[in-house]
């Protein structure tokens, strides 16, 4: 009976999150008479493309009628180096902070956690301004620069928590061994910690392509990354209201985190279990 | 080559607390150094010293004579095998084996020679494609010490290598590890809290306890000449029989334990040592009795010096070949071994005798063997 109850009330949740989905793909596959026609909820009677399409290349964002590709392109390439390059400093960060021990390491540690903490639009303005000393304002380097800043504070501390659970033992043998500290590093420590890398590169990949903030107020038109894009494709105030185009277009923005979640997750808990080495 | 090693008043703090109190020790090349002691004493700390991986607070170490105080570990010319293996887990039992070397550019066909010769000597050639995941804890251990072997140094260096192993693998190991150093004569300095593997393996055994060493000597001297009441107690299993008590001279000296009643049992100590203890009737002391020491009445070969007295058996612990019966004096239990047929029901009398020329003397306050 317990059990009967459990799964309905799960059920109930699971309808509740899906739901959305189910209306926002349905949505993207049929035709803007049938959306006119027909109710939120029902299943398109014949199933088009056109929607994905013309939200891919053809679609209006702003006054350019290129649809999201050009800035989904944008954000692969800010999204990217920017994972990448938190995700090392963050690796070399957590190392050198638990395995390299220094006078002063837990008040630069609670520093760096401390950047955790801090809303984001506290440092819009400071930021626009190092920008534009830089000379990186309305740029996409700009924004990776941004992202790997902001970045920093949560990838030290995933790697930080994942190294200080690895034995001492295995360093100590390694500068034995006459290792230093970047050939340790390179050699035995990152090997060690993939399951820390996927899961901090599946946070980061998701913080940064997802952000809006950042992406509206340091670039500018040709720059925006698809985030903004898709703001600026749904929210035009000309013509009619295509919703299927909206939805697609929608969708084609979330995608990315999407694939990135069930491939690294997938390859994550292998890697946890085929890994499984006990000191 | 072996090398000896020489610490001078080395001293090492962390923060206020001083672990490693100003420590002289000299090890000649070649020997094998057991450091033992109670968990906390010092002795892993020490060993980090000479290895490198801890910074001196003060004083100096020399390796092979040379000065080694601000010498990185790499440069120590030493290898060393850890508790816990401390095998890096996503390489290979080869490139587990190789890593040192290949950090210090040795040729490839070096390498694969030196990779061989061990792995047949320490029977894991089969499993050099292996990852330490894949290995059982003794294959861990072999591995270890492969890796630290292929480095042919002048020191080897293990910190508790043996803890981590069932107790019939132990004794495998140890057997090994005995061997292992008297076919290649190198230096050893190894860390334990095992007696019986300090013992067995050390030609010099140091007992260090609180930060200090208590006694650095052979494992016969640290038996049966032990330095104080600490390193009688802990060396030897079951434990030395410690009673204390106080001198009476009544033609003779002898040791009357505290609390036992008036015309009880009392020790009565032999000419030699009583001459070495002089006239110091009254002075509180404590008896030390091994367990070996203390038989059933007329089991062993008569001697001089021997003293015979009987008391109730309050419990009987066979342990296979002794038998371990424990009595009470002056309100204390004492442990004596004595030949399984000899042992008689908890609540019958027993004849004891003592041979008291293998009895220690300490005295009370300071510890000390008198």
């Amino acid at each position: 009976m317990m059990r009967l109850v459990l799964f309905v009330v799960l059920g109930v949740f699971c309808i509740y999150y899906l739901i959305p989905l189910v209306v926002m793909i349905a949505t993207s596959l049929k035709s803007l008479e049938e959306i006119r026609a027909g109710s939120l909820l029902s299943l398109p009677q014949e199933v088009r493309l056109d929607a994905w399409g013309k939200a891919w290349n053809s679609a209006c964002v702003g006054v350019r009628c290129n649809g999201l590709q050009p800035y989904v392109w944008n954000s692969v390439l800010m999204t990217v180096p920017a994972v990448l390059i938190s995700t090392m400093l963050g690796a070399l960060n957590g190392y050198a902070l638990t395995k390299w021990r220094f006078r002063g390491a837990d008040v630069i540690f609670a520093l760096i956690l401390f950047g955790a903490f801090i809303p984001f639009q506290v440092v819009l303005l400071p930021m626009a301004r190092t920008l534009g000393q830089f000379g990186l304002a309305g740029t996409v380097p700009g924004l990776i620069l941004v992202h790997s800043v902001y970045g920093l504070a949560f990838t030290t501390l995933f790697f930080r928590n994942f190294f200080i659970g690895v034995s001492d033992g295995i360093l100590q043998a390694a500068k034995i061994d006459g290792a230093g500290f970047f050939r340790i590093f390179f050699g035995i420590v990152l090997p060690m910690s993939i399951p820390a890398i996927v899961v901090t590169v599946i946070w980061q990949f998701t913080q940064i392509w997802n952000d809006f903030l950042f992406g509206v107020a340091f670039t500018v038109g040709d720059s925006n990354p698809v985030t903004v894009a898709l703001n600026n494709l749904v929210n035009t105030s000309t013509g009619v209201k295509e919703y299927n185009v909206d939805m697609a277009a929608a969708i084609i923005a979330a995608l990315p985190t999407l694939v990135v979640y069930v491939v690294a997750g997938a390859y994550f808990v292998r890697g946890l279990s085929a890994g499984a080495v006990k000191g | 080559m072996a090398a000896g090693i020489r610490l001078e008043q080395v001293q090492k703090f962390f923060g206020a607390n001083e672990v490693i109190r100003k420590i002289d020790l000299n090890i000649e090349p070649g020997e094998f150094v057991v450091l033992v002691g109670p968990s906390g004493c010092g002795k892993s700390t020490l060993l980090n010293l000479i290895a490198g991986l801890e910074t001196l607070s003060s004083g100096h170490i020399h390796i092979g004579g040379a000065q080694v105080d601000d010498t990185p570990p790499r440069d120590r010319d030493i290898a060393m095998v850890f508790q816990s293996y401390a095998l890096y887990p996503t390489k290979t039992v080869r490139h587990n084996i190789t890593f040192g070397m290949q950090t210090r550019n040795i040729p490839k066909p070096d390498q694969e020679a030196a990779v061989d010769e061990f792995a047949r000597l320490l029977q894991i050639d089969q499993l050099l494609e292996r990852k330490p995941g894949q290995l059982s804890g003794g294959q861990r251990q072999r591995v270890a010490m492969g890796r630290a072997l292929v480095r042919k140094p002048a020191v080897f260096l293990f910190d508790e290598p043996l803890s981590n192993l069932d107790a019939k693998l132990r004794i495998e190991m140890r057997t090994e590890i005995k061997k292992l150093h008297q076919r290649l004569g190198k230096t050893v300095v190894y860390v334990t809290h095992d007696q019986i593997e300090a013992m067995t393996l050390a030609t010099r055994i140091a007992v260090m306890d609180d930060g200090s060493i208590r006694q650095f000597a052979d494992p016969a001297t640290i038996y049966e000449n032990p330095a104080d009441l600490f390193v009688a107690g802990f060396m030897g299993s079951p434990p030395m029989n410690m009673v204390p008590g106080r001198l009476v001279w009544d033609e003779g000296l002898f040791v009357v334990p505290e609390r036992e009643h008036e015309g009880g049992l009392r020790f009565p100590i032999p000419a030699a040592a009583a001459a070495r203890l002089g006239d110091d009737a009254g002075r509180k002391v404590v008896l030390g009795l091994r367990p070996e020491t203390i038989f059933a009445a007329g089991t062993e070969l008569p001697g001089p010096n021997r003293f015979v007295f009987e008391r109730e058996v309050d419990v009987v612990e066979p342990t296979g070949p002794d038998t371990m019966i424990v009595f009470s004096v002056g309100g204390q239990d004492l442990i004596a071994r004595v030949r399984p047929e000899d042992a008689r029901a908890p609540g019958c009398s027993f004849r004891f005798e003592v041979d008291m020329d293998k009895a220690k003397i300490f005295d009370s306050e300071t510890g000390l063997r008198l």
